[in-house]
């Protein structure tokens, strides 16, 4: 059996024209990595195994370390001690290799704000010795939708147009991973679900996709991801897992006073935690001992009304800021 | 209930691009008001305006009861304004930050030290009076930056995207503030593009193309539009105009 899986794997690989290179090990392998600024601890001894064809999610607020891990692995940043390896290539001694296999999107907008959109994508293109035309098919469901402003500069784009260009600029020489700092932070709800579609599409040609969000909905749209805080991975897993793992009681709560029912909730001595999910709070009881109808004669006591209390499983957003609180 | 901003028929025209198109809405006295829109859908245009940084090409509007054309200035005395991008001047410290925005709006010294030695000690950061702002756990600054935009009582505090890249706690105990300042009787005009803050607005309007296509309580909008949640609502907005 093992052998039979395993030989079913490499040959998926194999079919992948993009994977050259090790096709055994991890497409990104990042072990025991730390990086410090100062007295500020970025990154705190990080290692992480993404496999090939993966669509892996660092989900994380600001000052988690997600760009500084980011920086380490396109060959822009030294880490102070620790290594990693993008497709079997070492991120210090093969730098100018790993350049020509990845695609990376900063956090900032860095393409030329004086220059048109099919100048940027041009320029891209001839720095990695290739063209438009060659390599057309990887970008056309993207670039298809902004060609129709192709004489315009960039910096007179729109927020989503912009987002679709600096895509379409990081895959123009067919990198084989693909890393993209918070591509959709800032974005509206919309264009962030575009976004998802189009990264989907592409890891669906057998890129590897590393992404960072500090949008919590995003990570479900991802195959795995690490949770990440203040230089540490918290946990790494299917995001189906995370939920799955979250093992304590949660309550929706509602009632006709929101305000009120958040400050009563917190000002009893058997919640735990009480936050505010859109029309719902979400409630844990200490010790998870406390039952729902317990919640429920509190409130009436409280004159709450249309009162509602009901379970609620987890979202990904539940699971990490249990663990904030752990 | 008090009107504190009014705005009708408000145009504003780039060349030939219309990015505000006959804008209708009031906000009244202490409302937490959730003005939604896709990118570029002229809610910084619109912002810009109401805030007194930018004038309509025609329309009228009052802000804390202000014409924006003719009382430009008393609109920015009576006026806050946070965004995530730009709130405190993270290498000065926490004292010389609210003396620098009392300056600008003009707090007396007296006062200040006064209104600072509160502020301070409400929120637990006096014995960090003398730390860089850098240097504030994110959390701690969020907090401050909000008091110091509403630090000279203004009518509006205006935020945009105030909560963008924060934790998911950090995110939730700023609308408790927020929730506090509406108690206060302040009103908030606030973005985002979190969904879920847009059902804690006591009103919401949602801009595309440079009109306003709805605006009401978010359980009104929900009703209107068969949605189960804002998200909803928003991406049946947004998708259908395209």
């Amino acid at each position: 059996m093992k052998t039979n899986s395993k030989n079913k794997a490499s040959q998926h690989v194999s079919q992948n024209p993009l994977s050259r290179r090790g096709l055994e090990e991890a497409s990104i392998s990042i072990q025991n990595i730390n990086k410090s600024y100062g007295p500020v601890q970025a990154l705190q001894n990080i290692s992480l195994e993404i496999n090939r064809g993966e669509l892996f999610g660092l989900i994380g607020p600001d000052g988690a370390g997600k760009s500084t891990l980011m920086r380490i692995l396109m060959t822009l940043l030294f880490q102070d001690s620790g290594t990693a390896t993008m497709n079997g290539l070492d991120v210090v001694k093969d730098y100018k290799k790993i350049r020509k296999i990845v695609g990376y999107m900063p956090g900032r907008f860095s393409l030329y704000q004086d220059l048109t959109v099919e100048e940027n994508l041009n320029f891209f293109a001839t720095v990695f010795n290739t063209s438009i035309t060659e390599n057309y098919d990887l970008i056309k469901d993207i670039y298809i939708q902004i060609e129709p402003f192709k004489s315009r500069l960039a910096g007179k784009l729109s927020g989503g147009m912009k987002q679709k260009l600096a895509l379409s600029c990081a895959l123009i020489h067919k990198p084989e991973i693909l890393v993209l700092d918070e591509p959709t932070t800032g974005v509206d709800a919309v264009s962030r679900k575009e976004f998802w579609e189009m990264l989907k599409k592409l890891q669906e040609k057998g890129i590897t996709i590393l992404v960072s969000t500090p949008y919590m909905d995003e990570a479900m749209l991802c195959t795995r991801v690490a949770l990440m805080q203040k230089g540490k991975v918290l946990d790494v897993n299917t995001p189906q897992k995370l939920v799955e793992n979250y093992d304590r009681k949660l309550y929706a709560i509602r009632s006709d006073d929101m305000h009120r029912l958040i400050q009563d909730l917190r000002s009893w001595e058997k919640t735990d935690t009480a936050y505010a999910f859109g029309q719902f709070l979400h409630v844990t009881g200490k010790a998870d001992e406390t039952e729902a109808c317990e919640f429920e004669n509190y409130l009436l006591k409280k004159e709450h009304r249309e009162l509602q209390v009901f379970d609620i499983p987890p979202t990904i957003e539940d699971v990490f800021m249990n663990m904030m609180n752990e | 209930m008090e009107k504190v901003i009014t705005v009708k028929n408000l145009v504003k025209k780039f060349g030939s691009f219309v990015a505000n198109d006959h804008l209708n809405f009031d906000v009244y006295q202490g409302e937490i008001f959730g003005f939604l829109g896709a990118n570029g859908a002229g809610k910084t245009t619109a912002m810009k305006i109401l805030c007194g940084l930018s004038s309509p090409t025609s329309g009228e509007v009052k802000v804390g009861g202000f014409d924006i054309y003719t009382e430009t200035e008393k609109v920015k005395r009576n006026i806050g304004y946070m965004s995530q991008k730009f709130s405190l001047y993270e290498d000065l410290t926490v004292a010389e930050n609210i003396r620098f925005f009392s300056g600008i709006y003009g707090i007396s010294p007296a006062e200040r030290r006064q209104k600072q030695d509160k502020l301070l000690k409400d929120l637990g950061l006096e014995r960090s009076k003398d730390a860089l702002i850098g240097s504030l756990p994110l959390g701690w600054k969020q907090k401050l930056a909000f008091s110091v935009a509403i630090f000279h009582d203004p009518k509006i505090v205006f935020l945009d995207e105030p909560t963008g890249g924060v934790d998911p706690i950090t995110r939730r105990k700023f609308w408790d503030l927020i929730y506090e300042a509406a108690d206060r009787g302040i009103t908030v005009f606030v973005t985002t593009h979190y969904m879920d803050e847009a059902e804690y607005c006591n009103r919401v309007s949602i801009m595309n193309t440079g009109k306003i296509e709805a605006l009401d309580t978010p359980e009104n909008l929900k009703k209107q539009y068969g949605a189960k949640n804002m998200d909803e609502v928003f991406l049946k907005i947004a998708r259908n105009v395209e």
